[in-house]
């Protein structure tokens, strides 16, 4: 079959003509629709991190833990001692979630699940990170419950426990919601397996589902802009079957354990193609493979959709040669439909075949390895000069300062999730420790005295007002929320959301987060895994009550670089953010400073998302880690919760209020000094954390604080049916407890 | 005593179940595979959580096709214990070894929580640890387990103390409120007649460490134990 390739043709597949020229030069001559079609998903943003890779690079790598870094394999592996690894990954699945939430969710956590039993590791939790527009609005009831169940619908099936997570809603998000989904798996060390097809001759085999035309070029759909026209992208949209993944799941773990497997890829975006180059890079060989002897489930597909589908539940796994018979009782004793398809070559080159006849020829390393690197033009956006300068104090009285609190506890975004948490299981494979709510989840290693502590954070809106403060803000919050668990920040991977980076603005938030990201790792000492970029967020805005004389406008979604964390507790039990008992001590780590701006009261109550967010000392945040490490390793903690979104208000109000049938009042007097009562009740000034104690600790812990040379106040006493600060707060936990536990299921069931 | 756990391909709680039996009860337990039939020398067999066949068609509906059902049938015949938790009792009564059927939650969604359950009869096999009345907190965590029967068969049922356990508030009353799935009778849990057949919903060996935060389940795996 050959096709002339037009200008038209070039444009379809989101390639420049620069590009094209660098394609007719790799292959020495013109290239055919099959290789043309290679080119542009390897190329894509997706696969190729053209855009960001130059920035990327800014982020440290480097650990004592790392054993395999980011970018080398499909996941980051970090050593957790006694020849245990946790092999980690977040990756995005936005633009499908936008356009078919269901299915788009589910495939999600089906990618990252692959992600990581590939490399030889069983998932044994999944978190993800959600963000949707206001619930107010019909379109994101719509996204939010479909999402849900498709995540439900697949890791409740394929037995991982979802473990929660952070959901977030603003209007940035309207039409484009994020779906980021997590992923960690336990091995030993020597189980590690790597995605390589090395020596010449080993048989390649595809396991698993059949290929179809469904997830046609769901690379390149992912790298490019959401419009009214994406719903035509719907076949772009992969289909889910979890059932399936789980018998891959436990094929492939047995597979890599008799030891008859050289290297193995899932086939995710991009396909075969992506598997088949990259393996072969990787292992500095080529491979060859024959398209007629791909499994279909449609009839009269073209080596081209052969390449490009993105069908869900695929594997690409090269044996040993010899030992194909064993790989084959494996695959048969869990059902699974697994055919040879090719083999391992010395030349480097990327050969598909129909029928024996060649249909593309292309040098492995460069498909993989030398897409296009661009250095993008970055501007500082015009709407921050503006944006920053508003004085919260400038916008008059909030009211009454009780029914400001019900209101933020009411807001979707501080509200407890559990009507989202209940829909998952969140407790198969019983090693959930602490359950979803608290500050971060944790997973018990079992036959061991190790747990894994996990937190998936991101304050978007102090990004959209400073992106180099909300970068770091993002790293030390996780740290935070991983060390009030009593655990030892180890490494982050991240997801970074963004507009189109072809906008200088854009692309100047984009560097920025990262600048920030790269210092707050480096203070933590948390090196990035491994991650993946979601860029073209943005969408035109469809208004269902236009208040505005602007109806529709095209925006981006605010900076979203999502971090997880994860880190390591050893030897003792994990600390939860709930009070635990009446008469403990109260005392709040760190310093309140008149911060509201960017705080979600400025949001709720003002309706304005605007001001300068809070500071982050990063060297304070650090001091602040190990001290509650330290005071976890000593027992001190009954109870630590970080304060973030609603600040130290809701902090007190969640520790209160956070275990159903459990509530604990509090009574507590924090210094006002010169701060406004919104500042110290709302404020989200950084490096805070409530923490309780049994009174009969206060002096070791006085001094243990005092040690680290740390501000502290005691500011309370737990007890009581109520929680009262000062003289400005007084109200009934049954009040704040329904408020706060009824919001998101009000807004989804009405 | 020796316990089977019953692997169909798309069991997921198989692990857990046998983590409980062998490392936490110190019994000897083994995983069975659902292609295998010889299952003789089990004195216990167990049918764990998950998504047998992905809950296609129905769910348990195809896993009780599985070679390994027919052996289950003999086993429970000689009047030896089989207990079937959440997918395991839905396979129980599709197999037609417990009476009944599971609709979709009245929710229609899946639902993962601790709830409460009063324990109807302790003169089982699996309730004799526990005592008369006595409230359990035991996680569930399904979208199929609203229990239907006709009204003939649930009068059958509180006739012949087949309920063992029901689904109440935290005081151990019956209320509409505390059913989390729209089951007939706030039931939970069922046996046969013979009493050694056991299907339940809630998750015992979810709750049999203290570090997972209650260990009401470990009761109904003692009781198997005392009774052989």
């Amino acid at each position: 079959m050959t096709q002339e390739i037009s200008r038209e043709l070039i444009q379809k597949h989101n390639l420049t003509l620069e590009e094209y020229d660098k394609i007719k030069q790799i292959l020495g001559r013109e290239p055919n629709i099959t290789e043309l079609g290679i080119f542009s998903v390897m190329w894509s943003e997706h696969c190729s991190y053209k855009n960001s890779k130059n920035v990327l690079k800014l982020l440290p790598k480097d650990g004592k833990r790392m054993l395999v870094k980011a970018g080398e394999e499909n996941a980051g592996v970090v050593d957790i001692g006694d020849g245990l690894v946790v092999v980690f990954k977040i990756e995005s699945h936005n633009h499908p979630s936008a356009i078919e939430p269901f299915q788009g969710a589910a495939t999600g956590v089906g990618g990252i699940l692959r992600d990581i039993f590939t490399m030889g590791a069983r998932p044994i939790v999944s978190m993800n990170s959600l963000r949707f527009g206001s619930l107010e609005e019909p379109v994101s009831r719509r996204l939010l419950s479909g999402v849900v169940e498709g995540i439900g619908f697949y890791g409740n099936c394929i037995g991982v426990p979802t473990v929660g997570g952070e959901i977030y809603f603003d209007e940035c998000y309207e039409g484009n919601p994020l779906v980021n989904a997590f992923s960690l798996g336990l091995a030993k060390r020597e189980e590690i397996v790597k995605a390589k097809a090395e020596g010449p001759g080993n048989p390649v085999f595809y396991l698993g589902s059949a290929t179809g035309r469904d997830g046609m070029g769901g690379a390149s759909f992912a790298s490019k802009d959401l419009s009214e026209e994406s719903d035509k992208d719907r076949p772009a949209v992969q289909v889910g079957d979890p059932f399936l993944e789980k018998l891959l799941l436990e094929a492939v773990l047995e597979l890599l354990k008799s030891g008859c497997v050289v290297g193995i890829q899932d086939m995710g975006a991009a396909g075969l193609t992506c598997s088949t180059c990259e393996t072969a890079s990787r292992g500095n060989t080529g491979i060859e493979i024959d398209v007629a002897k791909v499994p279909q489930r449609e009839t009269g597909m073209i080596p081209y959709e052969i390449m490009l589908s993105e069908s869900q539940e695929r594997m690409l796994v090269i044996i040993k040669k010899g030992r194909e018979r064993e790989a084959k009782k494996i695959f048969d004793k869990w059902d699974l439909h697994a055919e040879e398809i090719g083999f391992v070559t010395d030349d480097g080159l990327m050969r598909v075949k129909e029928n024996g006849v060649t249909v593309a020829e292309i040098p492995a390393k460069v498909l993989a390895d030398d897409a296009p690197v661009y250095v993008r033009e970055e501007k500082e956006p015009a709407y921050l000069k503006k944006a920053r300068s508003l004085d919260p104090r400038s916008l008059g009285n909030p009211g009454d300062l009780n029914a400001a609190l019900l209101k933020l506890l009411d807001s979707p975004t501080i509200a407890s999730k559990e009507w989202i948490y209940h829909q998952y299981d969140h407790m198969v494979r019983t090693n959930t420790v602490v359950l979803p709510g608290s500050d971060a989840a944790v997973i018990r290693i079992k036959g061991t005295d190790k747990s894994i502590a996990i937190s998936v954070d991101c304050n978007s809106t102090y990004c959209y007002l400073d992106p180099y403060e909300g970068g770091k803000i993002a790293v030390a919050e996780s740290a935070r929320n991983v060390a009030c668990s009593g655990a030892r920040p180890l490494s982050i991977t991240n997801c970074l959301n963004f507009g189109n980076p072809m906008n200088p603005e854009i692309f100047w938030q984009l560097k920025k987060c990262i600048e920030g990201i790269r210092d707050a790792c480096l203070i933590f000492e948390t090196p990035v895994s491994g991650g993946n970029v979601s860029l073209y967020n943005q969408n035109l805005r469809r208004r269902t009550n236009p208040p505005s004389s602007v109806a529709d406008e095209v925006r981006a979604i605010d900076p979203t670089p999502t971090i997880g964390m994860v880190g390591l507790i050893e030897g003792r039990e994990p600390v939860t953010s709930y009070f635990k008992t009446e008469g403990d001590t109260i005392l709040l780590l760190g310093e309140t400073k008149e911060e509201l701006g960017g705080s979600e009261f400025l949001k709720v109550i003002f309706k304005t998302k605007a001001g300068k967010p809070p500071r982050l000392d990063l060297k304070a945040a650090k001091i602040l880690v190990d001290l509650l490490v330290a005071a976890s390793e000593k027992g001190l903690l009954k109870s630590a919760h970080d304060c973030s979104e609603g600040g130290l208000a809701v902090a007190l109000a969640e520790s209160c209020i956070l275990e159903k049938g459990h509530e604990v009042g509090a009574k507590v007097n924090v210094s006002l000094g010169s701060l406004s009562n919104e500042a110290l009740l709302f404020g989200e000034s950084q490096s805070r954390v409530v923490i309780s104690v049994d009174p009969k600790n206060l002096k070791n812990t006085k001094e243990l604080i005092e040690s680290f040379r740390f501000p502290y106040q005691v500011i309370g006493e737990t007890g009581g049916k109520r929680l009262e600060i000062n003289e400005l707060i007084k109200a009934p936990l049954e009040v704040l407890s329904h408020t706060w536990r009824s919001s998101i299921k009000r807004r989804m069931e009405r | 005593m020796k316990f089977g756990v019953v692997v169909f391909p798309g069991s997921n709680c198989d692990y857990d179940c046998y983590h409980v039996l062998k490392h936490v009860l110190n019994q000897q337990a083994e995983f069975v595979w659902h292609k295998d039939w010889d299952i003789k020398k089990f004195d216990c067999i167990v049918l764990p959580g998950g998504f047998s066949y992905g809950d296609y068609l129905r769910t348990g509906a195809i896993a009780r096709f599985s070679p390994v059902m027919e052996s289950i049938v003999h086993h429970s015949n000689q009047g030896k214990p089989v207990i079937g938790i959440c997918n395991g009792f839905q396979i129980l009564l599709e197999a037609g070894l417990l009476p009944g059927a599971m609709l979709r939650n009245d929710s229609l969604k899946f639902v993962c929580r601790h709830v409460y359950l009063r324990v109807e009869n302790t003169e089982t096999p699996f309730t004799r640890k526990t005592k008369k009345d006595e409230v359990l907190r035991l996680p569930i965590a399904h979208g199929e387990g609203n229990y239907f029967a006709p009204k003939p068969v649930l009068d059958g049922l509180i006739k012949n103390r087949q309920i063992l356990l029901r689904y109440t508030d935290e005081t151990g009353t019956v209320t509409e409120g505390a059913n989390p799935n729209g089951s007939r009778e706030n039931i939970a849990g069922i046996c046969n007649l013979k009493g050694n057949v056991f299907g339940l919903m809630p998750h015992p060996e979810r709750a049999s460490e203290r570090e997972l935060g209650s260990t009401d389940g470990i009761k109904i795996f003692k009781s198997i134990l005392s009774s052989s």
